[in-house]
């Protein structure tokens, strides 16, 4: 008897609570798509926010919004974008990989100190005061680009700039933003030709304080005007798709090596 | 003046986090950031006020008239897994940031020993239905009380240059001792 008991009681008890749950779920629910969830899953969780919104679940709920395209996700590979365009049935846009590429090279051998630094070994305390190198424009060698970097892509090499290791690489941008002397930018992988230098000094200035720095001569704009002008003192690219292929030993004549091709150096 | 010294012993005498030591997983893991501890204190507050209403209830009318207490322990759990789900649905209704902040947290109230503790205490003390209310909204607030308190020392401790091997849970266990340790001195404040 007492055991019948207590099987209705509890029997009854529960059928209660839940019928109230059910009533309050019917009040309260909240639909959400369980695509988010699943592009949710395939995105990296890196929550670095390159793609503009507020983290993965946040891109997550745009994507399948509509609100922006999969491939707006620089961090995901060729794969995941695919992975996502399959659950949401659109198709994925082709993605370029971007790597991010360095804009100097004045190692510690070209660029020329303009003192001893002893003060806190970081890039943005160093710019504060003028920086330790005579040039005002290049890299100062204490790494905020490596210590910014959540992918472990860039490492100080021997001659004292950041190296950018292709393969882990994910254009995030925030070596970008790190840099005081935004000498990072994002190209595309197979970009052929690039400016190593932002140095606007005149050319006598800059070739004082750097072995490397582009000396406003003109060698490269002549070869190839219509992608090539010189500007500020500066060699400047500006139109990538321009260069011909065919005039890249020409470009290459640039007698302090401040544009060119990638040296295998630059990236391992 | 019995209703009082019962609220008051539940807040800061007999706290349930620096007392009895109950609840301690959601006051270590929600207790990073104010916002989020307060928002998990009244969570539980909720939880804990209406679940001593609905256990005294189910206590009195049902499982004591008919000699059912040894079914104590599984309907209360009863009435604390559907409370959660309940407060659950209206958080994530409400405040889905909330929601995410909470995380883990919010479903494990449901196997937070504080409010279980809370139901068998009242129940072992035989208080009346107003002392019962009173009992689970003063414990509530208690808990909320310490861990905003908590929040507030570790939001500070981010800050300090805590030795490393003492970083993180370390640090935040060693602080709870020291509160745990303060509250005792309330010890005695009622007799």
């Amino acid at each position: 008897m007492e055991v019948l008991l207590s099987i209705i009681t509890m029997g009854v008890m529960g059928f209660l609570f839940s019928l109230g749950l059910v009533i309050a779920y019917r009040k309260l629910r909240v639909y959400e798509d369980p695509k988010i969830e699943q592009v949710a899953k395939i995105l990296p969780q890196a929550n670095c926010g390159a793609c503009g919104y507020a983290g993965c679940r946040a891109f997550a709920e745009a994507v399948v919004k509509g609100e922006t395209t999969p491939s707006s996700c620089p961090v995901s590979d060729a794969e995941g974008v695919k992975q996502i365009a399959e659950i949401l049935g659109v198709s994925a846009a082709d993605v370029v990989k971007k790597v991010a590429r360095l804009h100097c090279r004045g190692t510690h051998e070209a660029a020329k100190n303009s003192g001893t630094y002893i003060g806190i070994s970081t890039c943005d305390a160093a710019h504060l005061i003028g920086g330790n190198k005579q040039c005002s424009y290049g890299c100062l060698h204490f790494g905020d680009c490596a210590r910014a970097c959540l992918f472990d892509a860039i490492y100080m090499n021997e001659e004292g700039l950041p190296a950018v290791i292709e393969d882990k690489c994910t254009a995030c941008g925030k070596c970008v933003e790190a840099c005081p002397r935004n000498l990072f930018e994002l190209h595309p992988v197979s970009q052929g030709i690039i400016v190593f230098c932002r140095s606007k000094d005149r050319g006598p200035v800059s070739r004082k304080v750097c072995k490397n720095a582009c000396i406003a001569c003109g060698i490269c704009s002549r070869a190839c005007p219509e992608a090539i002008v010189i500007e500020n003192n500066l060699a400047k690219i500006t139109n990538y798709k321009k260069i011909d292929p065919e005039k890249i030993p020409e470009i290459e004549k640039c007698p302090t090596g401040a544009i060119g091709r990638l040296k295998k150096e630059d990236e391992r | 003046m019995e209703l009082v010294a019962i609220f008051i012993s539940a807040i800061l005498i007999n706290n349930f986090v620096l007392y009895y030591f109950l609840g301690i997983c959601p006051f270590l893991g929600v207790s990073k950031k104010i916002d989020s501890a307060f928002s998990m204190g009244l969570a539980v507050t909720f939880v804990m006020t209406i679940t001593a209403v609905v256990s005294w209830v189910i206590n009195h009318w049902i499982l004591i008239p008919h000699e059912l207490d040894y079914l104590k322990i599984v309907s209360f759990i009863l009435v604390i897994a559907s409370l959660v789900q309940l407060v659950e649905m209206f958080i994530r209704k409400i405040s889905p940031p909330l929601y995410q902040a909470l995380g883990i947290y919010l479903p494990l109230i449901t196997t937070n020993c504080a409010i279980m503790g809370l139901a068998l205490l009242a129940a072992l003390r035989d208080y009346g239905f107003a002392e019962t209310v009173i009992f689970g909204f003063g414990s509530g607030l208690g808990f909320t009380l310490a861990i905003i308190i908590m929040a507030a020392i570790r939001e500070q401790l981010d800050l300090a240059d805590v030795p490393a091997p003492l970083k993180g849970p370390a640090i935040a266990l060693i602080v709870a001792g020291i509160m745990a340790l303060a509250f005792m001195g309330f010890v005695g404040m009622i007799k």
